[in-house]
């Protein structure tokens, strides 16, 4: 305790919001006492953001749940102080604490989903909310929860109040979300990743709000993320941390300006950059007489809702008359926002979900295949998952995974295939050594490094990447995207490669596709894409991207009035199709009603 | 072309080490022990038995007609006939072995059969499977069970089918519920990617992951059957006497609970510790045979 005398504010005038000092937070495991956070120090100000970035396992989302009192029951606090204005917040009762839970400090986590009760409508958990801090009517509650809506910019919030959280869309119920916990006026707001399960058009709507809303109120905001882009719009200073300590603590400029700690210039350099990947001058592969995959209007459709004879009412139209070649060895990026049925393009092409009108995989149409026919397609097409570790047999070694498809195809002698698994780990940048393990020995991305070996093992023509990269750590994701380009020019091997991340897409695709609603409604290569943005949605797509460099600050963006359409229609009906007109060299862009 | 080899999926051998590391659980060694001692007394109940189970001993009742407490001469005291509980024990856990480890194996076969099926084919025929199941879970499974032992003449064997034939349906829930959910995992999606044929998919990648559930429900299963056994004998429709099981003791001598306690009390023990050493064998071979485990033990 004797530190934080000799800690005082840094302006000396006004004291800090809240200021922590060596804070250290420990896991009790079998006896053994382990930091997971280590001497912690940092100062916040009234009305400041203060961004606490570092990659998965550095202890951001840890020091958040320490000042929220909210850790797990063999985590505490065992050094050192987090004093809001002259609290220390983990000496606090538990009791005194949940007063204070809410009303003096507020959290919003990641998924809204998840973290609002789906029996309950937005207007019994908010005005609950409200009445546990507040002694105030029913009434009263209730008017001041359709204010706090109001701010967030939720149209109609009359409505709202009545509805439950899966009536609403992820961008929503995350200004839910919000709206709850500005409603008391919190001195200070911690944000979890607030924006990272969001598609980035919404991410750029609820940044643009929360500043806003700091704005008004002069709500402090501890903003825990992982994306320097994020922290580069949107913090005022900035605590870089790695395995539990604070690496670099500077103000948002001078860090992207000048990092002075390795690890921070390392992790800058990582972030994918927009206007990066025109650098990298790779010529397009020739347009050859036979693509890899074909697909000639393919649709896929599922049928929801039954009437009372058993029959489905409506059609959710997931890809409806979507059309685009690969060429041999290029890499084709598909993007768009959740929902535009991007993955369930790769899902067709995998054989995993029914579809109608052409798909043809190396010259054989997908329809009508044998079950002989289809094992033989495997051979030729292969997907790498987002999630390296839901995608991976937990009870199997990562040996036997990559070793699976030569077995499923009767490939080789069990030796053989040892063999071939072996040289792959060592591909892939591990070591054969490593193949009696069990996938949760190993960290993500070197799991996804053996989703990648396996998905080679059978040397396809093209391997379907859905987000294969977009649950990585930047450094860790620029490791594997390097991985997936020398393989390709090794072999040869086309991507279909699928991403919400523009900046990601931007550095490795040759040509790609922006999917709106089951529909193409712009297909070009990466320069006409990038550089002449034609369709509008596009052009939205492209703003929404956050820019890592806190110099280039720009005005918010205006919000959309309405949400996105619904892809579901009543049987019998379906949506117009967009007609793509050719702007001049294959740059093909909808027409916009 | 040529067809592929399709290599049949060899049943799941246990991991090298399994039983090393199963040793080295203290508890588990406690159930293995307590198994041990169980088997070993049923398979050698002649040798080990100091009087015929179904001898009505004179100098096994006191001079007013009540049973003995245990003493030196009868370990476990004598029943309501003079006979010597301790040679009942033995010769009964022939036959509650017989119930718990047969009668509820092949349930749990059954039920792992039906559930996995109609889990992993749905469709018409898991409809059909799954609402067969719940007919009988709808339908008394006593009144089943009398009804089936009617039927038949009531022996041993047919006693431990009637049981296995009633017990099965709530691990075929179970199991049908876990196995819809470990279909929609994306591994078995990856497991398509690669051209995995179904069967393959069914055995290499789903069955193993029930091996937790069927062995919570396995365990429990041993004391539900034996206590069923015991029901049936009550009813008259189970073991016939004198053939001792467990069950029967209880039963045949719950009138005198207060008398002579130690006549349910031993053998109510005696059901409990069986069920208990087999779940915490159970419990310990989970954990062993979970690759996620690893290293925790």
């Amino acid at each position: 305790m004797s530190q934080s005398q000799t800690a005082t504010a840094p302006s000396g005038a006004t004291a800090p919001l809240l200021s922590v000092r060596d804070l250290t937070v420990s896991v009790r495991d079998r006896g053994v006492v382990r930091p997971l956070v280590a001497g912690l120090s940092f100062d916040l100000n009234a009305g400041e953001t203060l961004a606490i970035a570092g990659e998965s396992g550095s202890g951001k989302s840890i020091t958040s749940l320490a000042l929220m009192g909210l850790l797990p029951n063999n985590v505490s606090v065992t050094a050192g102080q987090a004093l809001l204005e002259g609290t220390d917040l983990p000496q606090l009762p538990e009791a005194q604490m949940r007063r204070w839970r809410g009303a003096r400090l507020a959290m919003i986590f990641q998924e809204p989903m998840t973290s609002l009760n789906p029996v309950h409508t937005i207007g019994s958990q908010m005005t609950e909310a409200i009445r546990a801090h507040e002694p105030v009517t029913a009434a009263a509650a209730r008017a001041a929860a359709i204010e706090a809506l109001r701010k967030v910019r939720i149209p109609e919030p009359d409505r709202r109040m009545k509805q439950y959280p899966h009536e609403l869309s992820g961008g929503m119920r995350q200004r839910v979300m919000i709206a709850m916990a500005l409603a008391l006026r919190p001195a200070l707001l911690i944000a979890d990743e607030p924006t990272t399960a969001l598609d980035v058009t919404v991410q750029r709507e609820v940044l643009d709000l929360l500043r806003a809303l700091q704005a008004e109120t002069g709500t402090a905001i501890i903003l825990i993320t992982h994306d320097m882009g994020v922290v580069a719009e949107s913090a005022d200073r900035v605590v870089v941390m790695r395995q539990g300590r604070m690496i670099e603590s500077a103000p948002v400029r001078d860090l992207f300006a000048a990092p002075q700690q390795d690890y921070t210039r390392k992790l800058l350099a990582a972030v994918p950059r927009l206007g990066a990947g025109a650098e990298r001058a790779k010529p397009l592969p020739p347009a050859a007489p036979a693509p890899v995959a074909r697909l000639v209007d393919a649709r896929v459709h599922f049928d929801i809702g039954a009437n009372f004879l058993g029959r489905p009412t409506h059609r959710v139209h997931a890809v409806e008359g979507v059309s685009f070649d690969i060429r041999p060895g290029e890499t084709f990026g598909l993007v768009g926002e959740s929902g535009c049925g991007k993955s369930t393009i790769a899902k067709a092409l995998a054989g995993l979900v029914p579809h109608r009108g052409h798909v043809e995989v190396d010259g054989k149409a997908l329809a009508g295949l044998t079950a002989q026919g289809k094992r033989d397609i495997c051979r030729d097409i292969q997907m790498v998952f987002q999630d390296p570790m839901a995608a991976l047999d937990p009870r199997m070694t990562v040996g036997e995974a990559v070793a699976e498809p030569l077995l499923i195809h009767g490939i080789g002698t069990a030796a053989e295939r040892r063999a071939r698994a072996a040289e792959l780990f060592e591909r892939v940048g591990l070591t054969p050594q490593q193949m009696t393990r069990y996938p949760h020995e190993f960290s993500g991305g070197q799991r996804q490094r053996i989703c990648v070996a396996r998905a080679l093992s059978l040397k396809p023509k093209l391997i379907i990447c859905d987000e294969s990269v977009s649950a990585l750590d930047v450094s860790v994701q620029a490791q594997v995207l390097d991985l997936l380009e020398e393989l390709q020019q090794e072999t040869g091997v086309s991507f279909l490669f699928i991403s919400h991340d523009m900046a990601v897409v931007e550095n490795v695709v040759d040509r790609l596709a922006v999917m709106y609603l089951g529909q193409i409604v712009e297909m070009g290569t990466r320069d006409q894409i990038f550089t002449n943005p034609q369709h509008g949605y596009t052009r939205r797509l492209l703003d929404a991207v956050p820019i890592p460099d806190p110099a280039r600050q720009r005005p918010p963006q205006p919000q959309r009035s309405t949400e996105i359409p619904s892809p579901i229609w009543p049987i019998g009906s379906s949506p117009e199709s967009v007609r793509l007109r050719d702007v001049g060299g294959g740059h093909l862009v909808a027409e916009e009603g | 072309m040529s067809e592929p080899v399709q290599t049949a999926p060899a049943p799941a051998a246990l991991p090298a080490g399994t039983l090393r590391r199963l040793m080295r659980r203290k508890l588990a060694l406690f159930g293995l022990a307590i198994i041990f001692l169980v088997v070993g007394g049923a398979v050698f109940a002649p040798w080990i038995a100091p009087y015929a189970p179904d001898d009505q001993l004179f100098e096994g009742l006191t001079l007013f007609g009540e049973p003995m407490p245990p003493s030196a001469a009868f370990l476990m005291g004598t029943d309501l006939l003079g006979r010597d509980l301790f040679s009942r024990m033995l010769y009964g856990a022939q036959t509650s072995l017989i119930i718990g480890v047969v009668a509820n194996g092949v349930a749990l076969v059954i039920g792992t059969l039906v559930g996995v099926l109609a889990g992993f084919l749905r469709g018409w025929i898991g409809a059909v499977l799954m609402r067969f199941t719940d007919l009988m879970m709808a339908f008394p499974a006593l009144l089943l069970a009398i009804c089936l032992a009617a039927i038949f003449q009531p022996s041993l064997w047919i006693v431990a089918m009637v049981i296995a034939l009633v017990n099965w349906v709530q691990t075929a829930r179970v199991v049908y519920t876990e196995t819809t959910s470990l279909a929609e995992r994306e591994f078995i999606a990856a497991e398509k990617t690669l051209g995995a044929s179904r069967a393959r998919i069914l055995f290499k990648h789903i069955l193993p992951h029930l091996i937790p559930t069927l062995i919570v429900w396995g365990t429990l299963g041993i004391s539900v059957t034996v206590l069923l056994e015991a029901t049936l004998s009550f009813l008259g429709v189970g073991v016939q006497p004198p053939t001792p099981s467990w069950g029967n003791i209880i039963f045949e001598n719950q009138t005198y609970f207060q008398a002579a306690p130690w006549l349910v009390f031993i053998p109510g023990a005696a059901i409990l510790l069986l069920a208990l050493a087999f779940n915490l064998v159970g419990d310990a071979l989970r954990d062993v045979l979970d690759p996620t485990q690893r290293g925790n033990d």
